[in-house]
């Protein structure tokens, strides 16, 4: 069954204050960004009779700034404008190549960050590079702003630690302190395009004068209900020169972070090889 | 009621704000171009442009595009007078069984027209969100990068017509 549109009311809050007032009244509100995901559903007959909250005009959640520390994204920025964005561009580039891979030009058109994020999809791919950037989430209720650390967003598939009335606001993300040595953003999936990954990686490392892992950040999508820093393998591998039997006991450990599952796109198998393949090139530099 | 523009035309809808823009334009105004393929935003058959940017019209409610600049493939050239892209389509068998050929054409022009490069793998990024189902993405391609071409001639040359081509 299609979509009815009569079932559907829409509120069009014009700025931030109206569209919390508006979600504190009516907590049942279900907020809309760039509708790339929720229109899936829609379209499918799901999410009828709804009272949508639509936040396509809140011009000040569109906006990219520079902060001191680093670089505040509006929730609503499409990941179109993420990649456009000179700053953007060159401290964040794992951002921009998952912001890249993201549907079509389409999709990147209207698919926003901040949407993103509230979907909370296992799969999304700028998750990995926001979590080895590791992004604060500016959450704003009737009560104020509160800055949630990325990973502490989400509650599991498709489930984040929002409440009602709370709204994404923005995005930040710090800058980081030295380059990275190594970096790295990979996906992998049916095609180059508009495919949801069966993985999906992002890696920072750094290395001392002498070889030894200073710090590593890795992050998995696709692994796991929500994206997964590889705890295990990070601290395994400080301190330690990049031998092949460090990487390879790197990659065992990899299996403990992780909790993949077989699914319509790949199977539990088949992720946790390309994953351990994808570290073991990262780590190997 | 929602105030929008329509290649060109101002034109206003007073029906449900939830009502997908892909249904405004081929219901309420009657342009019936714009393909609905997949809905589901995989294949890009119902890509117009909105302030100039391909979209997907089948994932908008039209609440969402008041007081936007639509265009759609009927804002191209018409059979007589073709646009230097629909040109290069029809001399290079960009469009076979036509369900995917507006979109590919609004996904391309927007291309075209911004002055994008006529590198054939540039081309195929810019078009993976639109997918041809007689997979003539060969041809497809072929075409873009020639219209690359001719428009820059044009640009260069206003008073040269690429129709010398097809005579010669």
């Amino acid at each position: 069954m299609r979509g009815a549109p009569f079932s559907m009311n829409v509120l069009r809050p014009r700025n931030a204050p109206e569209a919390l007032r508006a979600f504190s009244k009516n907590p049942k509100l279900t907020p809309l960004a760039g509708g790339t995901d929720f229109m899936v559903a829609w379209n499918a007959g799901q999410l009828q009779n709804r009272v949508v909250l639509d936040l396509s005009r809140l011009k000040e959640w569109k906006k990219i700034q520079k902060t001191k520390e680093g670089i505040r994204i509006g929730s609503l920025v499409t990941h179109r404008r993420i990649q456009e964005h000179p700053v953007v561009r060159s401290m964040f580039p794992l951002l921009v190549r998952a912001c890249a891979e993201v549907g079509g030009w389409q999709i990147q058109n209207r698919g926003t960050l901040g949407g993103n994020i509230a979907n909370a999809s296992p799969a999304g791919d700028t998750f990995p590079p926001l979590s080895v950037y590791e992004g604060m989430v500016n959450v704003l209720s009737p009560r104020g702003r509160k800055r949630v650390p990325f990973h502490q967003v989400f509650a599991g598939v498709k489930k984040t630690t929002l409440q009602p009335g709370e709204l994404i606001e923005s995005i930040e993300i710090p800058y980081l302190k030295n380059r990275p040595h190594h970096q790295m953003f990979r996906k992998v999936g049916t095609r180059a395009a508009q495919a949801i990954s069966k993985t999906v990686a992002a890696g920072l490392l750094w290395l001392k004068k002498d070889k030894t892992v200073q710090e590593l950040r890795f992050a998995l999508g696709s692994m796991a209900p929500t994206a997964r820093r590889l705890k295990s393998v990070e601290s395994f591998c400080l301190g330690k020169r990049m031998t092949p039997e460090v990487v390879d006991r790197a990659c065992e450990l990899l299996v403990q972070d992780v909790s993949p599952i077989d699914d319509i796109r790949s199977t539990r198998e088949y992720r946790l090889r390309v994953s351990q393949n994808l570290l073991r090139s990262f780590l190997n530099g | 009621m929602i105030s929008i523009e329509v290649n060109g035309e101002k034109r206003t809808f007073k029906g449900f704000p939830f009502k997908r823009l892909i249904d405004v334009l081929r219901q309420d105004f009657g342009l019936m171009g714009t393909k609905e393929g997949c809905g589901e935003g995989e294949c890009g058959a119902c890509t117009v442009l909105v302030n100039g940017e391909p979209v997907n019209s089948c994932l908008i409610p039209v609440c969402q595009v008041e007081g936007t600049r639509i265009e759609t493939v009927e804002s191209l050239g018409r059979p007589a007078s073709p646009n230097v892209l629909q040109k290069a389509f029809l001399e290079k068998g960009g469009s076979q069984c036509g369900i995917c050929t507006p979109g590919m054409l609004m996904t391309a022009w927007a291309w075209v027209r911004g002055g994008g490069s006529d590198k054939p793998q540039a081309i195929r990024n810019v078009l993976a969100g639109n997918l041809c189902r007689c997979t003539g993405y060969q041809h497809i391609v072929n075409a873009v990068v020639q219209a690359v071409r001719d428009r820059k001639k044009i640009i260069r040359n206003p008073k040269s017509t690429i129709q010398n081509r097809k005579s010669k």
